[in-house]
């Protein structure tokens, strides 16, 4: 691996970049692994990398059936917050901003965070009491996150639309200074840049098509497109896809796949210079380092894999894009794609041991599992390597649909993450 | 915006008139104080989520106001049938058998 | 000013001149110009400076793929939109057009200096730097980056403009009214079926309009045109221009968006600037044609380098020469048609550089005929000129080498790497992709949609070729719809079929680590970079793309995906198909945001849902709040007062005399049947047995995990009906669920639901006086203790209204909810407000209600519980009906979780030094711990009340109901506040005021 500094930039530039080498090899699955990872997104090559950086655990797979990087973390609007209401949530995201903050020099790769602060807004009675409820959990649990009056949110996202003849006028809005946006992207290509330098092999265009069983029960290894593959322990970090990975083990989980859609407009210069979210009016903007304007959409009805979506629903979202920030009303939108969002009951993730000893699942995330990458990934990996869950992520446990433990974000606020 | 042919009303229509409901013939048993916890969260949130045909619960909301039942293709989002509830689940080969 | 307007040329009207500004200068164009084709008529090239190195560019098209020509365009206050491709753009008189991304000026620009950086802004250079020192990403670079990208400038300024929506049904879409269409939608019309003919230009026509030499049947092809589309339109074909498909979604919706109004110089009243059609086809065929390949070289981003077919595109439909002495450098035969236009109409074509050792014969003998310099087997290896291009460096191919260069001075550099098929809206149905090597490009396989795809997007080349497919796609429809139809013969005369090679970069004797050969102009992707994110393990189309951002610019990749992909493979040595496509994505052109918010703004962003009485409460100058789609009256303020003096006075008021409240937006639903008392045992906690008729009891409604849903006064009317009221914003929730049981899970109940929200006018009367202002109104019922006492219904009149009377209360005081039909409501209001003056009657809103019920310690479901909460929690477990086999909840409320001792109860807080707390503030039992602290609950509810004379709260505490008299701590920024634990009932818990004196009554 080149390390990326000063100096090497310059001597590359020197040498028309020539000498550069490449970030991660093709790998070529060997006969056994100790742990194979499936789902090459930022979650299962981030657990990858803290395996083998933090666990001494190299000997590692990480399988994907198409590119790495390309399902939902090269797919979403890279909102990064954790102002989450309960501490369980709180404690996981706020873990995630905390590796946020250092993972571009902890992976010699410049992930782009961008602290510029998440401005979710208040459009009714209701809005503002939940999100006092936030705010001062949030003060008592160390994560931070403010109240600002109508100005004030004007002030600090001068595009916004303050009118009181607003259908939805501004009630205010929770500020959070520490959140922001990163490059999706160079997330999993650092942390496949990383896990690689440590000696895990990434394996692409390797589908995954069943999880063997010992006949104790206990896993044996993956069936994949290019043959068998034994492992001591297999880690599945598959999102839309988990459940189809997971039932090759007769693991039926609580999950249902849904399309969600997002978009983003043509680039300008800088206009926009925070994120906002509006979940009374479904409206998620940011602006891009390019300058496009960021939008996420929401959920179709139905469950899908189609990665399809439908047209009203964009053009709600654009509606209420345009509502709050009526300046916007002729920029142009340049592109929309689709992702397949896993969810669960309670809207909140699963980082789990299964009933399948040697199996562990990461999933569940919903629209929301870009943000938690880093912290998902650390204590994912330390599951796998130590068998037990971290603190951190032992709530978010399988057995919590059971005993009703759940963590159900979203019928405490109404705020979709 | 898929187009929906409600049973009841034999007309196929634009889903903005429907609501989905979730995953059809998940049943709610007689009697549900007697089942495990386990067999009460399976009921409440243990879902296929099929990739390939998975049975449904559609109403269709803003017309007949019923609720059906339906098999789609969640890979290319295809309805290959639409039927009344209550009636069994069709047979999957017979089905793939019309679609030739 | 040289004029490059070739007289007898091209199809704009150069009678009718139309002037508009380009960077603050005036222009003349005509009628029929686009921005770009008027300032080539100008002489002028550059148009835009590029993303990232602000290198000057020129439109490298004539179409709506242009990635170069990006400008700004204003009309007038709020009217300005950036990123407008001067190739669509049309001109009209008083338009002013901008330069974009440039500073000081379109010929200075300061950015340009990134230029001279370029070995440093490699692709994925900023995944390596600016890390260091770590707070200067945040600070320094990321300001600096974001300033120096992005193209255009935002508009600031509200667009008052207007979006319009229309739905479309046809038995046939056809996109593209080229030849392929036009023939489509010939034979399928002609077979019965109902067309409709799309095109995103100006005209119909397509590839016709620059081939006016062609001949079809016998006639010059600009006449079959016209005759074409006057038949088309007698066959019933709808036409439209101006409209792009811009996706194609699930089972043949197709979106398009028709442009109305930005042509036009004076805008007629009313209509909407565009209008978004959305479009359920039986049949579609996609016609869309194909795009033009640039050629990949040093210097090929120059203003004045130009697709070759676009040139000629300007020279046969505008009448404009993009240059005087240009030189063609191509692959294909396609652009030496073109250089024989050009020279046709005057201009000095300097030279044919072809790559190709061989090149048909015949067109080698049209270019001797014209006196044309031909160089097989010749490349161009550099171009110079700083604004415009002024020569070119052109050298002979030996064994793929290139050898000595010869300089040719040019003042137009005309390319063509052959064609690229669009399959833009093919992709977007999921279709399938085949890779075909001898096109080197992939053509349309399988798509799962009523689709199919006709003409040069399916490879297909040549005017004759594509009539004949567009027929039979026609004839095939209209079979597939049931019609018989028939292929028409199409017999084309000097039809360029053409044929040529696909090409990598141009061989070069440049060090090809210092060539700036690009791939995406907007973008500055070089091939170069293309290569460098192979060699740092790119092994992906997708990967490169993210990469390196080609294919990322607003022409959406259509000029670089193609190019891009070929390098990449050869870069990679793999064949493209495992190389792999990206994926094309909606919308096919950069679409207004406008267009798709249509309707949809201000006041019609959602429908504002208003009761009967709302209208009065408007008159009486009440503050309003959005409960839901309800706008809800809030609080009646007097002159001078605030919300919490009203709400004080409201508080009194009612307490003291009577209030008033509107109750309309509580939803209703109607529950009849035989089997009515069995489904409500069902569905609700409570026992509705032996409820009866004529008497009310308060329902509690559980999700099935055992949580609480929605609750609400239910009464029996009849042994087989009840009247079930449900909370503002649950009432759909709770009908749907209930629909849901029924049908689903019991169908066997003979039972009915209808939601009769809407059709009742609710008005609650509460207070001491409320039976005697009622009591006089009333037929049919006599309002005393004991006949009506607390908790019964009834159906009388009121007012001589039909009526269903309820004796409720959500306040502690005497209390009446009266239900009218709906348009009643405002009359019944008006006759108590009146009855009610000589009672110091009160209109309250929804603050006051909250206040009143809070001292009473009812629970408003979504705020006192969240979704977590069960009965017992809200110590509502007296609602739970302990001997029924099942409810909706029962089994939930069972689960560990639910029964474990730790819960959070609601219970009512009391502050020890009087204040008031906030709602949502949290709760500690050990106010001295560090952060993060362990909460135990918070707070739910709190006011001042007027009755209790101080603040009071309600809230969830961890076991609260076990710690009454107990000291919690809510710790806030500046202070912690300790408070005592209650009941939850705070104003008479014995509940003697709601009984009515005996013999006050008449």
């Amino acid at each position: 691996m080149t390390r990326f500094n000063a100096f090497n930039l310059l001597k590359n530039a020197v040498s028309s970049n020539k000498n550069w080498t490449e970030q991660w090899p093709d790998s070529q699955p060997k006969d056994e692994y100790d742990v194979v990872i499936v789902g090459a997104g930022g979650h299962g090559l981030g657990a990858a990398y803290y395996l083998a950086k933090e666990h001494g655990i190299t000997n590692v797979a990480v399988i994907d059936k198409g590119w790495l990087g390309g399902g939902n973390t090269g797919r979403n609007t890279t909102i990064i917050r954790s102002n989450y209401l309960y501490d369980e949530s709180a404690k996981l995201y706020d873990h995630s901003v905390d590796l946020w903050e250092n993972l571009s020099q902890e992976l010699n790769y410049n992930v782009m965070y961008s602290r510029r602060g998440v401005l979710m807004l208040a459009h009714n009675v209701h809005d503002v009491q939940s999100f006092s409820r936030h705010i001062h959990a949030n003060r008592l649990n160390g994560v931070d996150n403010r109240w600002l009056t109508p100005q004030e949110c004007k002030d600090y996202c001068p595009p916004l639309s303050i009118s009181q003849h607003a259908r939805y006028p501004v009630m205010g809005g929770a500020l959070q200074e520490r959140a922001g946006t990163a490059r999706h992207d160079a997330v999993a290509w650092g942390y496949a840049r990383g896990a690689a330098a440590r000696g895990v092999d990434i394996i692409q265009n390797c589908a995954v098509t069943a999880i063997r069983r010992h006949p104790d029960g206990s896993v044996a290894g993956v069936e994949t497109a290019k043959g068998f593959i034994k492992a001591k322990k297999v880690a599945v970090s598959a999102a839309g896809h988990t459940s189809v990975v997971m039932q090759t083990a007769d693991v039926r989980l609580p999950l249902e796949s849904y399309p969600l859609q997002a978009l983003v407009s043509e680039p300008v210069k800088p206009i926009f210079p925070c994120v906002v979210m509006s979940n009374a009016v479904h409206a998620y903007i940011s602006q891009s380092d390019k300058g496009e304007l960021v939008i996420g959409s929401g959920t179709d009805q139905y469950t899908s894999y189609s990665q399809r979506g439908g047209l009203p629903l964009i053009e709600h979202t654009v509606a209420a894009i345009t509502e709050i920030f009526p300046m916007f009303n002729r920029m142009r939108m340049l592109r929309k794609w689709g992702g397949i969002v896993d969810v669960t009951p309670d809207r909140s993730a699963i980082i789990s041991k299964t009933p399948v000893p040697n199996l562990y699942v990461n999933c569940g995330w919903g629209t929301g599992g870009f943000k938690a990458t880093p912290g998902a990934a650390h204590t994912f990996a330390w599951t796998i390597a130590k068998d037990t869950p971290h603190p951190i992520n032992a709530p978010f446990t399988l057995e919590r649909f059971q005993t009703g433990r759940l963590i159900d974000e979203a019928a405490a606020a109404a705020v979709a993450h | 915006m898929l187009l929906i042919n409600c049973p009841y009303c034999e007309e196929t229509l634009p889903e903005a008139e429907f609501v989905y409901a979730g995953e059809a013939h998940v049943l709610r048993a007689e009697t549900p104080s007697e089942l495990s916890d386990q067999d009460w969260a399976e009921f409440l949130f243990i879902r296929q989520n099929v990739k390939g045909v998975h049975f449904e619960r559609w109403r269709h909301f803003h017309g007949c106001a019923r609720f059906f039942n339906a098999a789609r293709d969640t890979v290319s989002d295809k309805f290959l049938i639409t039927y009344k509830a209550g009636e069994p689940r069709p047979n999957l080969t017979e089905l793939a058998g019309d679609a030739t | 000013m040289t004029t490059y307007r070739v007289a007898g040329k091209g199809r704009v009207d150069t009678g009718q001149p139309v002037t508009f500004t380009f960077d603050g200068k005036r222009f003349e164009g005509c009628a029929g110009d686009t921005v770009a084709s008027a300032l080539l008529a100008n002489g002028v090239h550059l148009m835009g400076r590029s993303f990232k190195y602000h290198r000057p560019r020129g439109p490298v098209t004539a179409g709506s793929e242009e990635p170069n020509a990006l400008i700004g365009t204003r009309r007038g206050a709020g009217q300005f939109e950036p990123n407008t491709r001067a190739t669509v753009q049309e001109i009209w008189d008083g338009l002013e057009t901008t330069s974009q991304n440039k500073f000081p000026n379109l010929k200075f620009d300061i950015g340009a200096i990134n230029d001279f950086a370029y070995m440093l802004f490699s692709a994925g250079f900023y995944y390596k730097t600016f890390m260091w020192p770590k707070n200067f990403w945040h600070k320094v670079y990321e300001p600096f980056i974001r300033k120096a990208a992005g193209l255009g400038v935002s508009p600031t300024e509200e667009d008052p403009d207007t979006y319009a929506s229309r739905n479309l049904h046809c038995d046939v879409l056809i996109v593209g009214a080229g030849p392929t269409g036009l023939a489509a939608a010939r034979a399928a019309a002609v077979g019965g079926v109902n067309v409709v003919l799309i095109d995103e230009n100006v005209e119909c026509g397509g590839t016709l309009l620059s081939k006016p030499n062609a001949e079809i049947n016998g006639m010059p092809s600009w006449d079959w045109l016209a005759a074409e589309l006057v038949s088309l339109r007698s066959l019933g074909v709808k036409i439209m221009t101006r409209t792009t498909a811009i996706g194609y979604y699930h089972q043949n919706m197709i979106g398009m968006v028709e442009k109305l109004t930005d042509h036009l110089s004076d805008l007629p009243k009313d209509t909407p600037r565009e209008r978004m059609w959305h479009v359920r086809a039986k049949q579609v065929i996609l016609a869309q044609g194909a795009l033009e390949k640039p050629l990949v070289f040093h210097g090929n981003d120059r203003p004045g380098v130009m697709l070759a077919g676009s040139a000629q595109t300007y020279l046969n439909r505008y009448g404009v020469l993009v240059g005087k002495r240009p030189v063609i450098i191509t692959s294909h035969d396609s652009a030496w048609d073109a250089a024989f236009d050009l020279a046709d109409a005057g201009a000095d074509v300097r030279a044919i550089v072809d790559t190709r050792e061989t090149v048909d014969e015949e067109l080698q003998s049209q270019a001797r005929m014209r006196g044309i310099g031909m160089k097989l087997s010749h490349t161009v290896t550099a171009t110079s000129g700083r604004l415009r291009v002024s020569s070119i460096r052109v050298n002979p191919i030996d064994d793929g080498k290139a050898g000595d260069g010869l300089i040719i001075p040019c003042d137009a550099l005309l390319m063509s790497g052959g064609w690229t098929p669009s399959l833009h809206l093919f992709s977007h149905t999921k279709g399938s992709l085949t890779w075909n090597e001898d096109q080197t490009t992939f053509l349309p396989k399988d798509t799962p949609e009523d689709c199919t795809i006709a003409g040069a997007s399916r490879g297909l080349w040549g005017i004759e070729n594509v009539l004949i497919d567009g027929a039979s796609a026609g004839v095939k429809v209209a079979m597939a719809l049931g019609k018989e139809s028939q292929t028409r013969q199409h017999k084309v005369t000097h039809d360029r079929i053409g044929s040529g090679v696909s090409q990598i970069e141009l061989p070069t004797d440049k060090s090809s680590g210092k060539a700036k050969a690009f791939v995406d102009f907007q973008n500055d992707v070089t091939a170069k970079d293309l290569r460098l994110a192979v060699r740092e393990g790119m092994r992906s189309i997708e990967h490169v793309k993210r990469y390196t951002t080609n294919g990322m610019a607003t022409d959406q990749g259509k000029m670089s995906n193609i190019n891009g992909l070929n390098i990449a493979a050869d870069a990679l040595n793999k064949p493209q198909p495992q190389v792999g496509l990206t994926t094309f994505r909606p919308p096919y052109t950069p679409t207004t945001f406008g267009a798709f918010a249509g309707y949809h703004r201000g006041d019609h962003f959602e429908i504002t849902r208003k009761t009967q009485i709302d209208s009065w409460a408007q008159e009486n100058g009440a503050v309003f709040e959005p409960v839901g789609q309800w706008r809800r009256a809030r609080y009646f303020p007097k002159r001078g007062e605030d919300m919490d003096t009203a709400v004080g006075r409201e508080c009194r008021t009612t307490r003291a005399h009577v209030g008033i409240f509107d109750a309309s937006t509580l939803g209703k639903i109607e529950v009849v049947g035989p089997d009515a008392v069995e489904f409500m045992n069902r569905m609700y906690t409570n026992p509705w047995t032996k409820l009866a008729a004529g008497r009310c009891r308060y329902g509690l409604l559980l999700g099935d995990d055992g949580f609480i849903r929605d609750d609400g006064v239910i009464g029996r009317m009849s042994q087989d009906c009840f009247h079930v009221t449900t909370t503002t914003g649950g009432a759909a929730r709770v009908m749907n669920m209930m629909e849901d049981y029924l049908q689903t899970e019991w169908p066997d109940l003979d039972v009915w639901l209808t939601s009769t929200t809407e059709n009742w006018s609710t008005i609650a009367l509460n207070g001491p006086k409320a039976a005697k202002l009622l009591a006089p109104l009333v037929d049919g019922v006599e309002l005393t203790e004991d006949a009506f006492p607390h908790m019964s219904c009834a159906e009388c009149t009121v007012a001589g209204m039909p009526a269903r009377l309820f004796r409720v209360s959500f306040t502690g005081e005497i209390g009446f909810e009266i239900n009218v039909p709906a348009p009643m409501g405002r009359k019944l209001w008006e006759t108590l407000w009146q009855a009610g003056q000589e009672h110091g009657i009160t209109a309250y809103g929804t603050e006051t209600m909250h206040v009143l019920r809070a001292e009473k310690g009812y629970i408003i479901v979504g705020q006192d519980t969240d979704g977590t909460v069960t009965p017992y929690d809200a110590g509502m477990g007296w609602a739970v009906a302990k001997t029924k086999k099942d409810f909706v909840g029962m089994r939930g409320l069972m689960r560990p979780d639910l029964v474990a001792s730790n819960r959070r109860h609601l219970v009512g807080l009391l502050t020890e030094d009087g204040t008031k707390l906030e709602e949502g503030a949290q709760i500690v039992f050990d106010p001295h711990q560090a952060i993060p602290m362990t909460m135990v609950g918070h707070v739910t509810s709190s006011y001042h009340s007027d009755a209790m004379g101080r603040p009071i709260a309600l809230a969830l505490v961890e076991c609260g109901q076990n710690r009454m008299g107990e000291t919690v701590y809510i710790p806030m920024p500046d202070r912690t506040i300790a408070a005592k634990i209650t009941s939850t009932v705070f104003f008479d818990p014995s509940n003697s005021r709601v009984k009515i004196p005996s013999g006050e009554m008449l």
